[in-house]
């Protein structure tokens, strides 16, 4: 097959190759501190209410945005919860944790566990698209090794079947 | 408030999936060097700069400052902005308000990118925050699947709606020499036969990733009136931003509580009560096929859940009641630095009656919008009075 | 149209190598609460805000995304200016001016030591001719020092002084990261940073984050004579670094003219100026673009701590992170002005300059005029 127009200026066209590789090491702070050494010491995951409205986040963080007033008061919320979106993802990408490419096809969701009034994103174990949908329960699959961070959480299970 | 400014001109470049005949550098100064034509100004008589792009795609830091002859800013006051896919509409809203406030007279806006420079996927992952949300992202395909599915359960949009919105796009994308997907025989079925990314958008939902850079002139009245015989006035501006994770706002997309808040501040300030008869024209920021849908109803032009049947009756369409995005809009050419400043300039050409073949009749109120961020929003009326 | 606007309180973190505990949320709303309680202003009245951060140094795109609700963001007019915090203060103030809004809220942050700050600022160079040769920001620092040297014919002595002062005066500010009476011989046999500069002539890394309060006339005269006014404000962008003379500071001195211009006063009106001068030579090069002395006099300027007015705070050297250091200027500048300082407090100023910078050997420069409130 004859070469396009377009791969010849390709071909032809000088180019630097440049390849960054950043490492960064973040402070958890002190909300993600007391977040992941709960979910890591007692697999529970925790929010903090606002004082004005009621809302509970999860994450946690200083202020309700909303009121501006100070989150102080922890509380838990429950490992099983609701999808508010959710895809299956057949694109494969470059984890940035590991520079590796992600298997596909994978669940990816954002679920708003029970007493929360905010949702996160997470992994599905359900793969097929037909089987998952908004609305659906799921519940958290923790890992027994953990470790302090979200993936002390493997991913989510459906509770029910798809509509 | 301050003085009336408006647009007086514009320059884009070409844009593509890799403009590689030219250098970051040069990719700008052939925007730059349009406006200036368009606005028969020199350099000397530009006050300022304004810059938007967003450094990680192309993993530079200050791509400005090594690009500064290509802007005409040696010697010259500039301010560089970043917020992500507003960053165009927010570098105009700053240039607005430093001529606004009389700081300056004349001014350029710029907005660039040359994604094809980098890697546009890993510079989107490291979006999310490095503790909660970047192990999980999926990209903005992911993030995008997802929140259409929220969209879909709310509105029950179809995939044919959403194939006729990337039809509608890519088809308007004929009338615009500077876009870079055109498409003039998409259709419906082709839409919905190509790849799956994630479910439910399939490669032709989403936008491309684009090389290119965007232009304006903007300018206090008197001097506007003199460079301009129908200038595009910057009637009113608003930004709203949002809470800080990305499941905050858990509707994000279907109720975008930023877009609702800024559109209705914008609407309020010119006195636009029914914006679907009031604006003329819009150029939205519509990253996604289903997003469109969704900006329908946060945008108020329709009522909640008939985003899907405002696309199918024909009313954003060119000979529409309100045609969105002439120029082919986001899913047709996204320089993420430069996208939100595309939808202000063609909103610009509108009012200004610039638009060639994509020029909508009579246009005297135009809406341009930018999207970026956490589900953040920028919006601009222009108009012609 | 305004023609005032005026700043009515400023809140600094103390300036640490590593605040390990805190994120860049929570690093920001310990100043933004304080700043809060400090001007009594609930955020509830504040509807516009300009940050300051980069995404290279926050190892995030979009770093405004981390402090988009802790500066109280939410359904509001927030902007990221992606250089040096001065340049959000005067967008800052541009707002106001332009009738928009009645308060502007300023917050830059950063956090130099999450990142490695050698590939961080290798990014910032020509890819094409200057990355391959593995040029980072000492690198260039360097080169400047001995092109002033050079230039100004000065020595390495001459570098140290500037040090030791703004160590020594650093002792009276509790929230400088490094202070100290160090010796002349100490400076210069201090560890090597990139010849002819030692480490005491550089800033050491740096975590921090700054906040103002920009108010309209009207809401700033509730404050009496914690208000103080902004008079000037100018900005310019200078050539490439390869392009230019790095003992030269056009660039600056064209930010200068525009901003004495705007505020009606010249150099010598000036009683207090904090420099953004992270390495020694800068302090000595920038005071000249500024009008403060002359390229013949800088040794005796650097031999008599010129008077304690240049940089009473200590100054960036001591450790101000970039994107933070001149916004940490003007608020020390404001601290000044409105009898705030404490134990550095300079008695009777009544203009005050701050400068600051950014891109490769300040490139980019912005300078703004204080002058005191009325009682």
């Amino acid at each position: 097959m004859a070469t396009t127009k377009a791969e010849v200026v390709e071909q032809k066209a000088l180019r630097i190759p440049f390849r960054l590789s950043m490492e960064y090491e973040y402070a958890l702070g002190a909300h993600a501190e007391r977040f992941f050494g709960e979910l890591r010491d007692h697999g529970r995951i925790l929010g903090v209410r606002c004082p004005s409205c009621n809302r509970v986040y999860v994450p946690p963080r200083p202020v309700c945005g909303i009121c501006y007033a100070e989150t102080r008061e922890w509380v838990p919320v429950s490992d099983e919860g609701s999808l508010v979106g959710c895809t299956v993802v057949e694109l494969p990408f470059i984890d940035p944790m590991t520079g590796e490419q992600r298997p596909v096809p994978y669940g990816f969701a954002m679920v708003r566990l029970d007493g929360a009034d905010t949702a996160m994103y997470h992994f599905l174990e359900e793969t097929d698209p037909k089987r998952i949908h908004v609305g659906q329960r799921v519940k958290a699959v923790f890992r027994d090794q953990r470790t302090g961070s979200l993936l002390d959480i493997q991913h989510f299970r459906t509770l029910e079947e798809a509509r | 408030m301050g003085r009336k400014v408006g647009i007086v001109a514009t320059g884009q470049t070409k844009h593509g999936p890799k403009r590689l005949d030219v250098n970051l550098r040069e990719l700008i100064t052939e925007a730059v060097t349009r406006a200036l034509e368009d606005a028969g100004l020199r350099m000397e008589d530009v006050d300022a700069v304004f810059l938007g792009n967003m450094e990680p795609f192309e993993g530079f830091m200050f791509p400005e400052l090594w690009s500064v002859e290509g802007w005409g800013g040696y010697l010259k006051p500039s301010v560089k902005f970043n917020t992500g896919g507003t960053v165009g509409t927010t570098t105009t809203m700053a240039a607005y308000y430093y001529v606004a406030a009389g700081l300056y007279d004349t001014v350029l806006a710029v907005g660039f990118e040359k994604q094809s420079d980098g890697h546009t996927q890993a510079a989107i992952t490291t979006v999310g925050d490095p503790v909660w949300e970047r192990t999980m992202m999926a990209g903005a395909v992911g993030n995008f699947a997802v929140m259409a599915s929220t969209y879909i359960h709310e509105s029950g949009v179809t995939p044919e709606q959403a194939a006729k919105v990337a039809v509608k796009a890519r088809r308007n994308a004929c009338n615009n020499e500077y876009a870079h997907l055109q498409m003039p025989n998409l259709t419906v079925e082709e839409v919905l036969a190509s790849q799956i990314l994630a479910h439910p958008i399939r490669k032709l939902d989403m936008c491309p990733q684009s090389d290119g850079a965007v232009a304006m002139v903007i300018a206090e009245e008197s001097k506007a009136r003199k460079l301009a015989p129908r200038p595009a006035w910057i009637r009113a501006v608003a930004t709203a931003h949002e809470q800080q994770y990305m499941g905050d706002s858990p509707k994000r997309l279907a109720i975008m509580r930023s877009q609702i808040a800024a559109s209705q501040k914008v609407y309020k300030a010119v006195g636009i009560t029914n914006p679907r008869k009031e604006l003329d024209v819009a150029e939205i920021y519509e990253v996604a096929t289903y997003a469109e849908m969704a900006m329908y109803e946060n945008l108020g032009f329709c009522e909640r859940g008939h985003g899907g049947k405002l696309i199918d009756e024909g009313v954003t369409s060119m000979n529409g009641e309100l045609p969105v995005n002439p120029s082919g809009g986001v899913l047709s050419t996204n320089p993420i630095g430069a996208t939100a400043m595309i939808r202000v300039a063609e909103a610009a050409l509108q009012v200004m009656g610039k638009a060639g073949t994509r020029q909508v009749p009579n246009v005297r109120t135009a809406l341009a919008t930018g999207y970026g961020g956490n589900a953040w929003t920028d919006a601009l009326i222009l108009a012609s009075n | 149209m305004r023609t005032d606007v005026a700043i009515v309180g400023a809140v600094q973190t103390r300036y640490e190598a590593k605040k390990a505990h805190q994120t860049y949320n929570e690093l920001v709303y310990e100043v933004v609460s304080e700043l809060l309680k400090q001007t009594g202003v609930p955020m509830q009245e504040i509807e516009s805000m300009v940050t300051a951060s980069q995404d290279f140094w926050d190892g995030k795109t979009i770093s405004s995304m981390s402090v988009s609700e802790v500066v109280g963001g939410y359904l509001k007019s927030e902007a990221k200016v992606a250089s040096d915090g001065i340049q959000a203060l005067i967008y800052g103030a541009a707002r106001i001016l332009a009738g928009a809004f009645e308060y502007t809220l300023v917050v830059a942050h950063c956090k130099e030591s999450e990142g490695q700050g050698q590939t961080i600022t290798a990014v910032m160079f020509d890819p094409y001719c200057q990355r391959p040769l593995g040029v980072i920001a000492p690198t260039v620092a360097a080169l400047q020092a001995r092109a002033y040297m050079n230039a100004a014919g000065i020595g390495s002595e001459t570098l140290a002084q500037v040090s030791q002062k703004n160590h020594r005066d650093a002792m009276k500010n509790p929230l400088a990261l490094r202070a100290g009476d160090y010796k002349i011989e100490q400076i210069l046999s201090a560890d090597a940073y990139a010849d002819p500069l030692t480490e005491l002539m550089a800033a050491p890394t740096s975590d921090g984050a700054c906040a103002l309060l920009l108010a309209s006339p009207e809401k700033a005269r509730t404050f009496g004579s914690r208000a103080v006014w902004i008079s000037g404000m100018g900005n310019s962008t200078d050539a490439y670094w390869t392009d230019r003379d790095l003992a030269q500071a056009d660039a600056l001195s064209q930010a200068a003219k525009r901003a004495y211009q705007m505020a009606g006063v010249g150099a010598k009106d000036i009683d207090i100026a904090e420099i953004s001068a992270r390495y020694a030579q800068e302090e000595l090069l920038y005071g000249e673009a500024l009008g403060l002395w002359a390229r013949k006099d800088v040794a005796k300027v650097a031999a008599s701590e010129n008077g304690g007015k240049v940089n009473p705070s200590g100054g960036a050297i001591t450790g101000n992170p970039a994107t933070v250091a001149g916004l940490t200027r003007v608020a020390e500048a404001y601290l000044q002005l409105s009898d705030a300082a404490g134990a550095h407090q300079v008695p009777g100023a009544s203009v005050a300059l701050a400068q600051g910078a950014d891109g490769i050997c300040g490139q980019t420069q912005a300078v703004v005029i204080l002058r005191r409130g009325e009682a």
